[in-house]
């Protein structure tokens, strides 16, 4: 960008570029004013507004600032500006029909650029009534673009579409159906299926193919709508066109994995059908880079992998068949190694032979110990789907996979983590989810933080080797994603803890409780902690922080408080807090210890009677109340560790009895029951409601039912009696049903208050008042954390990495590079067999870093081979950036470089007699940039775009024509066409020294 | 279902194409999600493997010069064969246009669109002759 001048020179004469370094000036200056002169003329061409292509300058204009807008708001203006232009012209009654197609072009781009084009729907429609097919079909494909099968405006389609299913113009039938695809849904299928099914006979390969995918469409959207119509599947199975065939394959596959059985008969045909395409018998249009049909082999296999599931005389049929196709397998390229991992499936789906296996792992292991990123990632999910079969299978692996765990690359690693997750063991349980842990620590994804966290919680709850390793284990959890955890994991913690292991052995649960109070005072420190985990903390707190003695009632009250007061919004948490200061004073005041209230305490207390919310009101007031009784109320009101008790509730009250006997007898009126009174309201029902209220705490809009006789049942209940003092005071713990019954349990309350806060069940009714989800954050570079994290945790291991991200191009270095590399890996391996040794080894102990690795004496050799070939190839892939941009090394440097004009390109093509080297449209790469060109064309010839092993041969050619300034030999159609673009170019007024040359860059060059 | 989008992409992050096999999504939806996507991808080093999982998503993307092309696809389908689709694609494209770039595709959007909808149906890949697929826009194009 900064040497404008300079690049439009060089650029300027693309296709010869000997013309640069011409030694004589004076053929230089001949060509440029021939030049200048073609320009002129080209011009005065382009400035006619209406090009052949029938796009008006309008439209072209559109294309030119859409194309070079810088930023989304510059292109916002742009649509906006536009959509006003669209309304103006659409309000006209009398469009063109040639230009209401470019209108719709242009609505399509409004509501592609993420704007609303509503008013213009309607035009589409009127569109697919059109008589010009290009037309129409414009339409159609506008309107599948804005609308869905729902919208009201489709019905006014379903007519058009009836008849254009009937024409003779194949064209437009298929039109028709591929609007059908889009447009049809449950309720307008009976309109249009006789015909579709009609056209499943079509002369025409075209119209048959999709009609059977409109009938595929049909199926998706309601199978019964076609249940009939199935043999039709299996019978253009057998049609003569392959690309029916083909495309009959997507609708059986989704009846196949409906309902595998019903079609077991297909098992040969489908068998012969691949044969078939392997042995090349398909024409040789169907060729992917040589290789036969590889999608439809792709979609033979993954039906057969359905067929052949737990059926041992169908899988009989497709060893042959899959051995071949191992044998024939292409690893060099992509594609090859695409239909391999769609065998590798097949063979760990269908009933298990030793042979297929073998050959499949040892497919899988290529894929792992390809360099290519994309191909180890196969490889990951292949061995997942082996190691099902046959768990031995990942042994082999054990180095490879660590790599792919340690590895920056966020998705590979997470498909390990997957990996990972299938084969965890009670063995291997601790190393996995501690990886676990620490990699959804250091990611900020909230989609998959939550789906890692609860893979941990679930690894721990199966396999955990101890309870103090799983409360280590879930504190982590709930530290780092409290809020993206589901509650009932909070619950299971508390209940753990609570009820410990359920042994004989009091005194270690007695010890885990108070590991868990330290290790809970200890995170209290933290700044920021998720709601759920501190609703957790004060529980644990309030039951046993002062069980051992070992902390003071008033430190933990004071702790309380600090959470409490740190966490105003959030009154779940508030709610926790005050009912385990509760629980402590209690516990104080049941020893007899004189019990000081802090002042903060007692500021709380007063803040929370002043709450808005009822709860928390009426649990300040409770803990107000509890302080003036005395040590034998207080103890029965709160017993020290009663938890786990089961809470009886007598409901019927039957302690009253002698009470209301005497009442009756003084002449009070007996009590009727509530539904004898109201007929209407049942208890079950009120408390439904109930449940409800608290959890929510939302208006309820229905009337208030009759009153209650929630607190004093007997009507004649006289308020002198002792009983009455004790109502006011029976704390009520939680706003939940239980309140209802404490109040009638009264005095006598069997048991504690707090045995409900071990109660699940209770429980959640509250926790629903507040539930907090964590704001999804998507993180720009997920990598760049996760890569920092990996870095961290294996340094030794890092020093490869760097190395190799370091690396230089030459090969010289290579070796010597090569060479101090051979010495670390002594050490880099041992690190990694302990981690390998760990996770795969069938030691019964987990903690594999204590002993010397088992594993790691078993292959030390592998390790070295495989460590030093990774070494290697990490230095010599480094300069030739991977496949997805083989095609296009250049483009970080050249996208800065301002591109030609296209007339001087067009001058250059003219004024040359070597016609042979066209393509106008895409510019020249710049000398620098020329090399990694021609690498991509070394790469693609061959290979075929592979992503697979860039072997190093490859690296030296690339060196080779770095230092020869070869033209990069252009493929593609002849000058004629890059004449036409080019005047194209020059219509639409972008030209590549504009705003965005990156418009011409040839995408396939 | 196999696809689920198919969304070509520039570097600058502005949409070329959008075609979406999954159940209807509003503009606006779509305008998040792409947003979202090409944020990831163009966050991705060279030598990282080329897909993303994003949401319920897998994503396969391919680059070619100016253009990143995206295909959102359900878990359980083969990634590199959805990453040779679309070079099928590009492939396609280039014999239609000869010497396919971006501007190709904003010109004629409509094009690119038909020639998506020869090869793809119902989120399945239906055709990959690359004739077959181009016949009937040749046709079309000759007719009108």
């Amino acid at each position: 960008m900064n040497n404008f001048g300079l690049d439009i020179a060089r650029l300027g004469f693309p296709y010869h570029h000997s013309a640069l370094s011409d030694p004589c000036p004076r053929v230089c200056e001949a060509k440029v004013a021939k030049l200048e002169q073609l320009k002129t003329i080209g011009r005065e061409l382009a400035m006619g507004s209406q090009g052949g292509w029938g796009q008006t300058k309008e439209f072209l204009d559109l294309v030119k600032s859409i194309g070079e807008a810088r930023s989304k708001a510059e292109e916002d203006r742009i649509v906006l500006r536009e959509i006003d232009t669209l309304r103006r012209r659409l309000a006209d009654p009398d469009v063109p029909r040639r230009r209401m197609k470019e209108y719709l072009i242009r609505l399509v781009y409004v509501e592609m650029l993420g704007h609303d084009a509503s008013f213009g729907h309607i035009h589409a429609v009127k569109m697919t009534h059109d008589e010009s097919l290009a037309v129409k079909r414009t339409g159609y494909l506008a309107v599948t673009l804005f609308l869905s099968d729902d919208h009201d405006l489709i019905i006014l389609i379903v007519n058009t579409i009836q008849k254009d299913l009937r024409s003779d113009n194949y064209l437009v039938v298929s039109a028709a159906l591929v609007a059908v695809c889009k447009l049809i849904n449950e309720e307008t299928i009976p309109a249009v299926l006789p015909q579709v099914v009609e056209l499943l006979g079509h002369p025409k390969e075209a119209v048959r193919k999709k009609a059977v995918m409109a009938l595929h469409r049909f199926y998706q959207r309601s199978p019964a709508s076609v249940a009939h119509l199935v043999s039709n599947f299996k019978k253009k199975l057998c049609d003569p066109d392959p690309g029916v065939m083909g495309a009959t394959l997507c609708p059986l596959f989704d009846l196949i994995s409906a309902d595998t059985n019903s079609y077991k008969d297909l098992i040969v045909s489908l068998i012969s059908i691949l044969k078939q395409v392997a042995e090349r018998r398909l024409p040789k249009t169907y060729d992917y880079h040589q290789m036969p049909a590889p999608f439809i082999q792709i979609k033979l296999l993954k039906i057969l992998a359905l067929l052949g599931s737990g059926d041992k005389e169908a899988s009989g049929h497709m060893y042959t068949v899959l051995g071949d196709i191992f044998r024939k397998a292409e690893h060099s390229t992509n594609i090859g190694n695409a239909i391999l991992y769609e065998c590798i499936c097949c063979v760990s789906s269908i009933y298990p032979n030793p042979k297929s296996i073998e050959a499949a792992a040892a497919a899988t292991s290529k894929f792992l110990k390809s360099e290519s990123h994309n191909l180890k990632y196969m490889g990951i999910d292949a061995l997942s789907r082996l190691i099902k079969i046959n768990p031995d299978i990942a042994e082999e692996h054990q180095l490879a996979v660590i790599d792919c765990l340690e590895d920056p690359d966020d998705t590979l690693k997470r498909k390990t983590f997957e990996l990972l997750y299938k084969m965890t063991k009670s063995t291997n349980v601790e190393v996995i989810v501690d990886r676990m842990i620490d990699y959804m620590i250091s990611i900020n994804d909230s989609h998959y933080k939550t789906e890692i966290a609860s893979r941990c919680v679930e690894l721990a709850e199966q396999y955990a080797p101890s309870n103090q390793w799983f409360i280590q284990t879930m504190n982590k959890v709930f530290e780092h994603a409290g809020d993206l955890v589901n509650i009932r994991v909070a619950h299971n913690l508390m209940r753990l803890i609570a009820e410990g292991f359920g042994g004989e052995d009091e005194s270690a649960d007695s010890q885990l409780r108070s590991s868990a109070v330290d290790s809970y005072l200890r995170i209290l420190g933290e700044p920021k902690l998720p709601s759920v985990f501190l609703q957790v903390i004060c529980w644990v707190l309030g039951e046993y922080g002062t069980a051992d003695g070992r902390y003071s009632a008033s430190y933990i009250i004071g702790k309380l408080c600090d959470v409490a007061e740190a966490h105003l919004s959030d009154d779940t948490v508030k709610a926790y807090a005050i009912s385990s200061i509760m629980k402590i004073c209690s516990f104080e005041i049941a020893a007899g210890r004189k019990l000081e209230i802090l002042p903060e305490c007692q500021s709380l207390i007063d803040e929370l009677s002043a709450s808005h919310s009822t709860d928390l009101q009426q649990r300040a007031y409770e803990l107000q109340a509890l302080l003036g009784l005395n040590s034998g109320a207080v103890e029965a009101v709160m017993p020290s560790d009663a938890s786990c008790e089961d809470f009886e509730v007598d409901r019927s009250l039957s302690f009253l009895n002698s009470f209301v006997q005497q009442s009756i007898e003084k002449g009070a009126q007996p009590y009727i029951p509530e539904n004898e009174r109201s007929g209407i309201v049942d208890i079950g029902n009120f408390k439904g409601q109930y449940q409800q209220e608290a959890s929510t705490h939302s208006l309820r809009f229905e009337a208030y039912e009759l009153p209650k006789p929630s607190v004093i049942p007997p009507p004649t209940f006289e308020p002198s009696i002792p009983l009455s003092a004790t109502t006011d005071l029976v704390p009520v713990p939680e706003p939940t049903a239980y309140t209802k019954d404490a109040h009638r349990a009264s005095t006598k309350m069997p048991s504690s208050t707090d045995a409900l806060s071990a109660d699940v069940g209770v429980r959640l009714r509250l926790d629903g008042v507040q539930k907090k989800w964590g704001k999804p954050t998507y993180s720009s570079s997920p990598s760049a954390s996760s890569s920092t994290s990996s870095a961290s945790q294996n340094a030794t291991n890092g020093l490869t990495h760097t190395d190799g991200g370091g690396g230089s191009v030459s090969l010289q270095t290579r070796e010597t590079s090569h060479d101090s590399r051979r010495q670390q890996q002594a050490e880099v391996s041992a690190e990694k067999q302990r981690l390998a040794a760990s996770l795969f080894g069938a030691s019964s102990v987990a903690k594999a870093e204590k002993k010397p690795p088992t594993a790691a004496q078993k292959a030390p050799k592998a390790a070295a081979a495989t460590k030093e070939k990774a070494a290697t190839t990490t230095t010599t892939t480094v300069p030739s950036t991977p496949p997805p941009d083989l095609l296009d090394l250049g483009d970080p440097t050249s996208s800065d470089t301002p591109l030609d004009d296209p007339f001087k390109q067009l001058e250059g093509l003219l004024g040359s007699t070597a016609a042979a080297s066209p393509g106008i449209i895409n510019p020249p790469a710049a000398p620098a940039s020329k090399a990694p060109d021609l690498m991509a064309i070394f790469t693609e010839a061959p290979t075929g775009v592979s992503h697979s092993s860039i072997d190093p041969g490859l690296s030296e050619i690339y060196s080779i024509n770095k230092s020869s300034h070869i033209v990069a030999t252009k493929k593609g159609p002849n000058s004629q066409d890059a004449l036409q673009k080019d005047a194209t170019a020059r219509q639409v007024g972008v030209t590549p020294t504009g705003n965005n040359p990156n418009l011409f860059r040839d995408l396939l060059g | 279902m196999g696809i689920r989008f198919v969304v070509l992409v520039n570097k600058q992050g502005q949409t070329r194409l959008a075609q979406y096999y999954c159940d209807h999504m509003t503009v606006s939806e779509r305008r998040a999600l792409e947003a979202e996507i090409v944020r990831k991808c163009l966050a991705r080093t060279d030598h990282q493997c080329s897909f993303v999982e994003h949401r319920n998503y897998k994503i396969v993307y391919r680059r070619y010069a100016s253009l990143f092309f995206l295909v959102g696809v359900d878990n359980d389908e083969n990634e590199l064969a959805i990453l040779e689709f679309i070079h099928l694609l590009v492939e396609t494209l280039d014999r239609h246009f000869g010497n396919v770039c971006e501007l190709d595709i904003m010109l004629h959007l409509e094009k690119a669109h038909f020639i998506l909808e020869e090869m793809v149906m119902n989120g399945c890949i239906v055709e990959t002759n690359k004739s077959s697929i181009l016949a009937p826009i040749q046709l079309m194009d000759k007719a009108s």
